[in-house]
């Protein structure tokens, strides 16, 4: 295909328009991944996660300038929300990111999460293969500041840092439940504001109550706390070398971390397309019968039937014994 | 499920005054009428706006403008596009310019240009009008 060979090559508009079909769902899209798979699985993938307004983006141009200077490009995916009520979105990521717009060397696509819940979009991985095929060495992916539901990153990122401010003792709290699941590394921006010692203090606790809590197989990772200030690019040395420093953590521990990141986030991936695919070929032969998504509710509304019924009687239809 | 084509707006500021508001309420009138728009703030060069454009792979460019940089800026950008193959985008303004430099920049391709007052119900009705996603027919 033509389009594999210009993805691979780099060419911005395929590789634009390539997304663009990802995210519409347009099913041409499908048999190019199909054909970029075998190219990818090279590039390294870091998770920014946090709060809205936290600092993500600010971080993120920041921490690229260090990259760059380092010789690696990168490839950008940034996630803010879309509104449920008109279906549209502003995605406003890039404000912070001018700085890069004309380097080669950066690729930076917006999405909007359509109607996905979990801080990515459904087509986060795919965009990440194309990236990856295209040949960026680094991707970073900014989540849609939900500060709860962390795990899709956690599971996606080879390193997921974890975003957060001095005085957001509630967030502390939130992100208590998961914290060793979640970050490999945490950051607290905007330390030039009050109560940054208490914030990183809390944060302390909580990583060493989690670390005693958290047995896993293979060598522990300790969190790093570091105090950042993105705006005026303080703490980013720091933060880089954290980044380097877990990176260097599951390639030392092949077998039993970095094997463990990949085949979370394949499982992730495959589990989300087989789901997406069944949803479609039942509805799609319903719908072939005659038999639309809006009537077939309308039914249980009426109780005509109860939902677990028909969903049953569907599944079992296309599949066979599903019980 | 899926297949539908959702259209993709850039909304940017050329030129070099910093006041925003303008391009801010047309977002949000944007992202009200169904958009993905991509906002990317004040100051922004033609090469800047261009390859943002390329990147994010918009149908449509509505660029906000006050300060009077539009007869050079305009015609860059569509030089920019006219480069890259991109032609097929939509290019549109708004905001203060003199009456005479409207046609000029209609002759450059701009589409159209929407002057203050006009209603945002308007401007989007022109969109939806004139603004079709692109690749929609492979779509249907
Ligand atoms: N005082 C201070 N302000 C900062 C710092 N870092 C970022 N900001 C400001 O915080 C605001 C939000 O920054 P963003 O980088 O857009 O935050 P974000 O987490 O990406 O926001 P969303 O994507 O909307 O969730 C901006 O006005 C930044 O200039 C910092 O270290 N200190
Ligand atoms: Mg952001």
């Amino acid at each position: 295909m033509e389009i594999v060979q210009k993805i691979l090559d780099g060419d911005i508009r395929a590789v634009a328009r390539l997304m663009r079909d990802i995210d519409d769902e347009i099913p041409s899209a499908k048999e190019v991944l199909k054909e970029l798979y075998p190219y990818t699985g090279k590039a390294y993938v870091i998770g920014f996660t946090g709060s809205p307004g936290v600092g993500k983006s600010t971080l993120v141009d920041r921490l690229v300038d260090k990259l760059r200077a380092v010789g690696k490009t990168v490839g950008i995916l940034a996630i803010d929300p879309t509104s449920p009520f008109t279906g549209g979105a502003i995605l406003g990521d890039r404000i912070r990111m001018q700085r890069h717009f004309l380097d080669s060397g950066v690729f930076i696509r917006s999405l909007a999460t359509r109607g996905h819940f979990g801080g990515l979009t459904r087509s986060t991985h795919d965009m990440i293969d194309v990236l990856d095929a295209m040949g960026k060495d680094i991707i970073i992916v900014e989540t849609v500041g939900v500060g709860q539901d962390e795990i899709e990153i956690a599971h996606t990122a080879h390193t997921t840092v974890l975003v957060t401010v001095p005085g957001m003792g509630d967030e502390v709290q939130a992100i208590k439940a998961g914290i060793m699941e979640i970050g490999d590394i945490f950051v607290v921006n905007k330390s030039d504001r009050e109560g940054s010692r208490k914030t990183i203090r809390e944060l302390r606790n909580l990583v060493e109550l989690g670390l005693r809590r958290h047995k896993t197989e293979g060598p522990p990772w300790e969190p790093p706390i570091i105090e950042t200030v993105a705006s005026k690019n303080k703490g980013i040395d720091e933060l880089y070398e954290a980044i380097m420093k877990h990176k260097k953590y599951l390639f030392d521990n092949k077998k039993t971390k970095l094997e463990r990141v990949l085949f979370d986030r394949a499982k992730l991936h495959f589990v989300g397309i087989l789901r997406d695919q069944l949803f479609n070929t039942v509805l799609k032969r319903a719908r072939e019968r005659g038999e639309d998504l809006d009537e077939l509710v309308a039914k249980i509304v009426h109780r005509d039937v109860d939902p677990y019924t028909l969903a049953n009687k569907l599944v079992e239809r296309e599949l066979g014994d599903s019980k | 499920m899926g297949s539908d084509r959702k259209l993709r707006v850039l909304i940017a500021k050329p030129g070099l005054d910093g006041h925003d508001r303008g391009a801010r309420v047309i977002a949000r009138a944007f992202r009200d009428a169904g958009f993905e728009v991509i906002y990317t703030g004040c100051h922004q060069t033609p090469e800047q706006i261009v390859s943002t454009a390329l990147q994010e792979d918009v149908d449509l460019i509505g660029l906000s403008i006050l300060s009077g940089a539009h007869m050079y800026s305009f015609p860059r950008i569509m030089e920019l596009l006219k480069e890259h193959n991109a032609e097929d985008i939509v290019v549109i303004g708004g905001g203060i310019f003199p009456t005479e430099d409207i046609p000029k920049l209609k002759e450059i391709g701009i589409k159209e240009i929407f002057e203050p007052g006009t209603l945002l119900e308007d401007i989007i009705q022109w969109v939806k009008t004139n603004v079709k996603p692109r690749g929609a027919a492979e779509a249907a």
